[in-house]
């Protein structure tokens, strides 16, 4: 019971609601937990909430913790 | 080659002797087999299932509690992995088969209108889960009260993880070298109620998220950190969780809740790790109005959920995994629920590439 799966946010609704679609899935998603929540925006539902908006990049820390893996793999990926 | 083999690589490199880590959340588990990532690791890495899925750590007594309000007359609305959790007298499933009003909802915010359209009924929500859950129970509370709904109560049953994970890593039976937190419940939490697992307790600790790459990576984190010998609270989460955490939802959270002892199924009673309603939500508080009081710490005979959560056993060495227990008939909740460890297991060293 604790998948939470991205959505992105298409249509802002009345009180706290918004319509989200996850690939062909579209569901009506509240956003009580979130920051101004705008149509275009990446969320993670769970069970019917959003609970975070995803940033568009992975961090930088966790871009060079995959450099010392790399490095540490001996491979060129 | 691809982000997992280099990160398998890595571990091979990394881990000479024996480690044990362990994958906090169920959805943790439930990916490392689906993955097979663990026929990738190194033989010296051992990966040990925690108690990280609410269905499973939720106490017999409190199943019987929602089981006592059918019998008075209720409508329970649960989410739908509890319904095959078997507590006393059956479960939500079978109790709905004889008739009783049990209803599955997929959102907190199901119940104002299950609540609404059936004025002179009482509907109570059975809300368990852990931080990623809680804070869409307080939601609805604030909506509820807001609407001046009266005929709507919560067991409040959702548990906290800090404390589980401050019981299981003072435990000297278990020897936990790494943790992988888990990464919806950090979403919400941030980085602040774990970091005591590196700073004072010593032991490398990684917030993951649930797709294979997030999951080697926290491993080749953890196993760098122990071969550093420093340990620190990182995340490979890095798109969802914020240092700090959700603030919007922890202050719904903190209205509408304060903590409380509660008991969890294999770690018995913990102090301040569960969610109570507070005094001015006490009129939804169903235990208070039907008068409840779960019993604590009750099992199913033969059934060794406790051990499995607390990563003393696999599954495999429970006798009744497999015989008398399995998904389609299950004994504990640990088999019921998709992310149970027992459920996992069963589902996928059926089909190979399972434990060892
Ligand atoms: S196999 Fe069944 S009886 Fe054994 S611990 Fe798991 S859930 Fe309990």
């Amino acid at each position: 019971m604790c998948l939470a799966i991205p959505h992105v946010i298409t249509e802002i609704l009345d009180d706290g609601a918004a319509v989200a679609v996850a690939g062909r899935v579209r569901a009506e998603i509240r956003t009580d937990l979130i920051d101004s929540p705008t149509p275009g925006d990446t969320v993670l539902v769970h069970a019917g909430f959003a609970i975070e908006k995803l940033a568009p990049e992975e961090s930088a820390e966790l871009m060079n913790l995959w450099e010392e893996i790399r490095r540490l793999s001996g491979g060129e990926a | 080659m691809d982000r997992v083999t280099a990160a398998s690589q890595a571990l091979k490199r990394l881990v000479d002797s024996p480690v044990s880590v362990m994958e906090v959340c169920g959805t943790h588990t439930v990916s490392i087999f689906r993955s097979g990532i663990r026929s990738l690791l190194p033989p010296e890495l051992g990966l040990v299932s925690g108690p990280g899925c609410p269905v499973c750590v939720t106490d017999q007594g409190e199943i019987d509690c929602a089981l006592s309000l059918l019998d008075r007359g209720a409508v329970v609305a649960a989410y739908g992995d509890m319904f095959r959790v078997p507590g006393e007298s059956g479960s939500l499933a079978s109790k709905r088969e004889r008739g009783f009003d049990a209803r599955v909802v997929t959102s907190a915010f199901d119940l104002l209108a299950m609540a609404e359209g059936d004025p002179v009924k009482e509907v109570v929500f059975l809300a368990v889960g852990f931080e990623t859950t809680a804070p869409a129970t307080a939601a609805l509370l604030i909506e509820a009260s807001r609407r001046g709904i009266r005929n709507l109560s919560v067991l409040s049953f959702h548990k906290r993880t800090p404390p589980a994970l401050a019981s299981l890593s003072a435990d000297p039976g278990l020897r936990i070298s790494g943790f992988l937190l888990p990464g919806h419940v950090s979403v919400i939490l941030g980085h602040a109620p774990f970091s005591f697992l590196a700073s004072d307790r010593g032991i490398p600790s990684v917030i993951a998220g649930f797709d294979p790459e997030q999951i080697v990576s926290g491993l080749v984190d953890i196993a760098l950190q122990l071969h550093s010998g420093e340990a620190a609270l990182h995340s490979v989460y890095g798109r969802a969780v914020r240092p700090e955490g959700n603030r919007r939802a922890l202050e719904l959270m903190d209205r509408v809740f304060e903590s409380r002892d509660s008991c969890w199924r294999g770690l018995g009673p913990l102090a301040k790790s569960g969610l109570a309603l507070r005094a001015e939500f006490s009129g939804f508080d169903a235990e208070k109005r039907f008068e409840l009081k779960p019993e604590q710490g009750r099992t199913p005979p033969g059934c060794r959920c406790g051990d499995v959560l607390t990563g003393r056993i696999t599954p495999h060495e429970c006798p009744l995994f497999g015989s008398a227990c399995t998904p389609a008939s299950p004994t504990g909740p640990c088999m019921v629920s998709a992310e149970g460890t027992c459920g996992a297991y069963f589902k996928f060293s059926r089909r190979g590439g399972g434990p060892r």
